[in-house]
């Protein structure tokens, strides 16, 4: 990868609250997201795993510029996201969009499915009423709808057919890369299956790249080509899928594949509780994973480790000072 | 209100209003005294504000004055005629510049958010320290007596209403994924204020224009009742009232009669409001505001009788549940059998709406009622018929044979009792123990679930916990009095993958320490096969496979079963499987095979007739014509 | 729950400020001369000049407030012109009369409302729930000033059961049965309003609640039904109800203004009618200071009575 990549993260932090009160007092602050760096190449698939508050919905929200970063820098083939928004805020829409994990809310309960999808087709693309007219029609058989679905309102659809919509709507602005944030784990199986499958065909008709946000393993081994790990706020590890499926190093990564349940097969995990996730208001000097982690040691209570590079997968990193072998 | 939510879908708005006859008496009522006052000055009414000393305070009926008269002579239906005029007029007045103001305010505040949100509401909370009226009342003192400015000083103290219940609305809105898609998309800020978040803000500002507008007109004519109101000789009712209240023992129907019209006047629009909030408010839409009973009705044509003595633990034979919503009746569950032996453990897999949940509520009766009820079927456990058994006997199986753990802990768990005393709860409600010995037995239930600390958690509440610890609690609140029987419904569903997999692992060693049975709800085949040793598999409210667990995953039988397992994505497999169509309407189940619109094998025989279970031997079964052989694919 | 109660009190500070200052403002905004405004019929040139000094009105308007509040800090609420008394005399002396009538009325239609509610939810549907449906409606829609005046005919000059007025002070005088003989009539009319808001609040809490996850976990654990309503169901419907008794406060402390003229009961309310008619601006001011804050202080009660029973709020 020797030219600049399509999007990079570096040393991207984003905490809530802070400051001080009025009387002085210090605000509590949450650390959301801490120092995480990465970048994606154009046509790739990369995961982003973790489990509930671990930031990876934050980081969503920033790649697309919901939000912004506290510290860091996020660049889009090597500029600047913040100017970029600052320039010209719809730049940033044309490229990037994002796909929202309840499919039903984000929708306007009020508005018909024509009128969400026309919203970018004007806004974004500025298309004229004739040429928007088509457009529709493309767009609604690309998500695998019928035409006459337009004039409905959302309550009116399934889960599976509304998510279509949602893909639908970021698709009509023809961007380039799409933030998926757990796209299919509010459907049923058979729904989440459709839209893996059309999610996969419409990455090849159209070369999009993905940013695929997701709890679940399974899925994320089926799409992706390489994943990131999250904990706490922090990136543990990253690697191309097939090596961290086959040797994780991180031994949260251990745990999480260990704890997937898989059809047909009895649970391999231990009942017992170990440690919580820190509080985010304190968050601990060291390692954020060294209560749950059977491989702790006096040194992953001092010193946070760093990403580093590991093994012989290529591009494979870990953050931890005694990676598993 | 509403005409524009009139899309062909539903029964448009105004016929539901029309079907609410208090509604309607209220329209009416507000339309004939509406019509009345507007058409004030073309009425054959002498001038309101003539008088005639010769003919002061006569009683009504009197010829050529129908209400009588007041202390100066003049017509008391005219000047009811006219004071309802200047009533109704400040009321709305008041009403709308409230609602403008506020609204503007709320909607504001609540989108912009943050320090503008802040100094906002801070004023209004300024406002609102005041009581009611007594800001109204000092307004006018300031201002000064007249109808003008007590409609002002009205006005003034609704405004907060107004703000706070718009701006709670659109801070719920502003936080909705849509804005964030509005906002994608390229729209503006004040078009999103304006197209997305506005639209759905109206039916608040509509439900509260229609409690606080009966407010407002008792507040002007109280105003204007202790004379601080309408100056005379201009009067409205309230001023009437005044003025009537000081002959009250002698003639009191000078004040009864504008006292009676205002009356009437606020509950026309309290009863047409009452409707209109029922329309706009989705809570008290399909009958969710209805108590439910405390267990499940059961319609049975008949009583079973039980055939031979039962083997198994529990066994439900032919259940019918179904919802009544409307007209329309919807068969959740659909003619369901299921055994389960002593110490096994059962899953039943299927996606959502296919009855499953349903299915298992009904065993001890927790289906909510209304609208769910039971219309066939029997379930014994350990040999006593539940569904008819008396309601104290299935509170003391409730709990004591049988227990429950749910999908939401944290929702299951009552927020304002400490852990510890739900536990003693669960304890005490079926076993004769002191406080103190409950006490004693709850924390050991949290030591054998691993909870570390368990004195000291017993004093937690349960949001102090995490989810996989709550979730610990109420399988502790499940065992706390030997139970034969779990039936965990989707337990696992609400929690991160780690922790599920610890809750599972637990409850696989409480199974087998305890030989308690366990039945295990879930939509995913994965996490039944990490704890259960046979399955079945749902679809629109029937069991349409059941077998061993390996056997059913590696060579399903159903084409259903087939497709669901397909769609599983699983390491090095083909493209995933999809199931085209969507599930039957539970309102409108098809004939024959509810599964054949869908099927890929479906042939004529499959649309003709019920489809009964097929035994396959090995404890198989499955509800098709033309199962799929081993190694076959759908 | 300590750390709560410094908060909910901290937080009390700019709401009085602010009361204080709209209350400060509103006589500052008096259209014209605020000296003969206040003074009305008894304004004299000298009495207009001598309050101009000593309200200090020939100062900028913060100014003005300083002085203000210093003396409403040191309880010097000026003088009553048409009463020829302190505020603060006059005011405190209503004020018993107020606080035992809201108070009362107050606590009867706490449980009015609270048990119509319950009832109401508990035989949803049955015909006591139609009735209490139907009572509440009417309750809300009847103007109170004029359901005093029909109370009166009724049981005052018809049946002779209770006195109209003639309730002249709170201390000495009658005895309590004397007391309570006259309160009947206002207390339960200041009260039937309230209590019916009151109690449709209530009914639909309950309702909300009886639906909800931990009351399907309480039947599953065997509770009686009795229990699973009155203590699981009821106390959580409290939450939400005790903030709506709190407003009712508001309600029945402003609505007695109206109830204190009809019965002539010697409160705060019916002085401020009679002061805004004799243009006793400062009297009004006085007035409405104190009901004010004797409302946000219940509020505050009422907030700290929530978070005991939700622990989530502390």
């Amino acid at each position: 990868m020797s030219h600049t990549p399509l999007l990079s993260l570096q040393g991207v932090t984003r905490h809530f609250g802070g400051g001080r009160y009025p009387w002085g007092a210090r605000r509590p602050l949450l650390h959301a997201l801490q120092s995480v760096s990465l970048s994606m190449a154009q046509g790739e698939t990369l995961g982003l795993v973790g489990e509930s508050g671990c930031g990876k919905s934050t980081l969503a929200r920033l790649v697309v510029g919901l939000d912004r970063p506290s510290c860091g820098r996020i660049e889009w083939r090597g500029e600047d996201l913040a100017d970029l928004v600052r320039r010209d805020r719809r730049a940033l829409a044309r490229r990037l969009q994002y796909v929202f994990q309840d499919p039903l809310a984000a929708l306007n309960p009020r508005r018909t499915v024509h009128q969400a999808l026309e919203t970018p087709l004007i806004h974004l693309r500025g298309l004229e009423r004739d040429a928007r007219r088509q457009h529709l029609e493309t767009l609604m058989a690309s998500v695998l709808l019928e035409p006459h679905h337009l004039q409905r309102y959302p309550h009116e659809f399934s889960g599976g057919q509304a998510q279509r919509i949602g893909i639908a709507r970021a698709l009509a602005a023809e961007p380039e890369l799409l933030v998926l944030d757990e796209p299919v784990s509010a459907l049923d199986v058979s729904m989440q299956a459709q839209v893996l499958n059309l999610l996969a065909d419409l990455k090849q008709q159209l070369g999009l790249t993905y940013l695929f946000i997701s709890h679940d393993l399974s899925v994320v081994e089926r799409v992706c080509d390489r994943v990131a790990v999250l904990y706490f706020g922090q990136l543990v590890e990253l690697a191309p899928v097939s090596a961290l499926f086959k040797r994780p190093r991180h031994p949260y990564s251990d745990l999480l594949l260990r704890s997937a349940p898989l059809p047909g097969k009895p649970s391999r995990v231990s009942e017992l509780q170990e440690g919580d996730l820190p509080d985010p208001y304190r968050p601990p000097a060291g390692c954020p994973f060294q209560d749950r982690c059977p491989e702790r040691q006096a040194r992953c209570l001092r010193e946070m480790p760093p990403l580093a590079p590991i093994g012989d997968a290529e591009g494979h990193s870990v953050a931890c000072h005694f990676p598993l072998g | 209100m509403g005409r524009e939510r009139d899309d062909g879908s539903r029964p448009g708005a105004w016929r539901l209003l029309l079907n609410n006859h208090l509604a309607v008496s209220g329209l009416l009522l507000l339309l004939l005294i509406g019509l009345l006052a507007l058409a004030a000055p073309w009425l054959p009414l002498p001038d309101p504000d003539a008088t005639a000393p010769v003919d002061r305070l006569l009683p009504p009926l009197t010829p050529g004055y129908p209400l009588g008269t007041d202390a100066l002579g003049r017509d008391l239906l005219s000047r009811l005629v006219w004071g309802t005029r200047v009533s109704l007029a400040m009321g709305i007045s008041a009403t709308l510049v409230a609602a403008l103001v506020g609204s503007l305010v709320g909607l504001v505040a609540g989108f912009a958010g943050g320090r503008s949100d802040g100094l906002l509401m801070r004023g209004i909370d300024m406002l609102m320290a005041f009581p009611y009226i007594l800001l109204a009342l000092a307004i006018v003192a300031v201002l000064g007596p007249g109808l003008v400015n007590a409609l002002y000083a009205i006005a003034l103290v609704n405004i907060p209403f107004f703000a706070r219940n718009v701006r709670g609305v659109t801070l719920g809105l502003a936080r909705q994924p849509f804005i964030d898609a509005a906002r994608l998309s390229g729209q503006s800020r004040s078009r999103i204020l304006l197209l997305e978040v506005l639209p759905n803000v109206l039916p608040v500002i509509v439900i509260t224009i229609s409690t606080t507008l009966g407010w407002m007109i008792l507040e002007t004519a109280g105003l204007s009742f202790l004379g601080l109101g309408a100056q005379p000789p201009q009067a409205d009712l309230g001023s009437m009232l005044g003025e009537g209240r000081k002959l009250l023992f002698t003639t009191p129907h000078v004040s009864v009669i504008p006292g009676l019209m205002i009356f009437i006047l606020v509950m026309g629009i309290n009863l047409l409001g009452d409707g209109v909030r029922d329309l706009l408010d989705p809570r008290l839409k399909s009958g969710a505001l209805s108590r439910p009973l405390p267990r499940t009705r059961v319609e049975r044509a008949q009583t079973p009788t039980l055939q031979e003595e039962p083997t198994s633990l529990l066994e439900v034979r032919d259940l019918h549940t179904g919802f009544s919503i409307g007209r329309q009746r919807y068969h959740a569950v659909h003619g369901v059998d299921l055994d389960l032996a002593s110490g096994q453990t059962l899953g039943i897999v299927g996606e959502s709406g296919c009855g499953k949940s349903v299915a298992v509520m009904s065993i001890t009766g927790l289906v909510a009622s209304p609208p769910g009820s039971i219309t066939d079927g029997a379930v014994w456990l350990q040999g006593v018929e539940l569904l008819g058994a008396p309601l104290a006997r299935l509170q003391a199986l409730r709990g004591g044979a049988v227990c429950h753990v749910f999908q939401d802990p944290l929702a299951s768990l009552h927020p304002l009792y400490r852990v510890g005393d739900q536990l003693v709860e669960a304890i005490q409600a079926h076993q004769d123990v002191t406080r103190r010995q409950a006490w004693q037995q709850a924390q050991a239930l949290l030591a054998e679930v691993h909870i570390a600390n368990p004195a000291q958690r017993m004093r937690a509440y349960p949001h102090q916990l995490s989810g996989g610890m709550r979730q610990r609690v109420c399988i502790a609140m499940a065992l706390a009095n030997r139970p034969r029987l779990i039936i965990a419904d989707e337990p696992t569903t609400a929690l991160d993958v780690t922790v599920q997999a610890q809750i599972l692992g637990l409850l696989q060693r409480l199974r087998q320490q305890h030989q308690v049975s366990i039945l295990f709800v879930s939509h995913d085949f994965s996490v039944v096969s990490a704890l259960c040793e046979r399955v079945l598999v749902m679809y629109a409210g029937r069991v349409v496979e059941s077998g061993a667990i390996e056997q059913v995953i590696s060579a399903p039988a159903h084409p259903y079963s087939a497709l669901l397992i397909g769609c599983i994505p699983t390491p090095g497999q083909g493209p995933l499987q999809t199931i085209p169509g969507s599930p039957p309407a539970l309102d409108r189940l098809p004939e024959g095979c509810a599964f054949a619109p869908r099927c890929p094998r479906v042939q004529e025989r499959c649309t003709e007739g019920e489809v009964g279970m097929t035994r396959l031997g090995d404890g198989r079964s499955v509800r098709c014509l033309f199962p799929l052989q081993a190694g076959e694919s759908p | 729950m300590t750390a709560y109660l410094i908060k909910r009190l901290l937080a009390l500070i700019p709401v009085l400020f602010g009361v204080s200052l709209i209350v400060f403002l509103m006589m500052a905004l008096i259209p014209g001369d605020p000296a003969s405004a206040i003074l009305g019929a008894y304004a004299t040139p000298e009495n207009v000049a001598r309050l101009n000094r000593e309200l200090g009105l020939d100062r900028s308007l913060p100014e003005q407030y300083l002085v203000w509040l210093g003396n409403l800090l040191e309880g010097d609420l000026g003088r009553s012109y048409s009463l020829n008394r302190p505020v603060l005399a006059e005011v405190g002396e209503r004020f018993s009369a107020t606080l035992v009538l809201a108070g009362s009325a107050l606590l009867l239609c706490s449980l009015l409302g609270l048990l119509a509610g319950l009832v109401s939810a508990v035989r949803q549907y049955g015909w006591a729930d139609r009735v209490i449906t139907l009572l509440v409606l009417v309750g809300i829609s009847t103007p109170s000033f004029w359901l005093g005046l029909l109370l009166i005919l009724l049981f005052a000059v018809k049946l002779p059961l209770f006195p109209a007025s003639g309730m002249y002070a709170i201390y000495g005088g009658g005895d309590l049965w004397d007391l309570l003989h006259h309160l009947f009539l206002p207390a339960l009319t200041l009260s039937l309003v309230a209590a019916g808001v009151i109690a449709r609040l209530t009914r639909t809490a309950m309702l909300e609640v009886l639906r909800q996850d931990f009351i399907r976990t309480a039947r599953a654990k065997g509770l009686s039904e009795r229990r699973v309503v009155y203590r699981h169901a009821f106390r959580a419907a409290l939450v939400s109800v005790i903030p709506v008794i709190g407003i009712q406060a508001g309600f029945v402390l402003g609505g007695a203004v109206y109830i204190e003229t009809v019965f002539q009961w010697p409160g705060i309310g019916s002085m401020l009618v009679q002061a805004i008619a004799s243009r006793d601006l400062l009297l009004v001011q006085g007035g409405v200071l104190l009901v004010t804050v004797s409302y946000v202080l219940f509020n505050l009660l009422a907030d700290l009575l929530q978070s005991l029973i939700d622990p989530r709020l502390r």
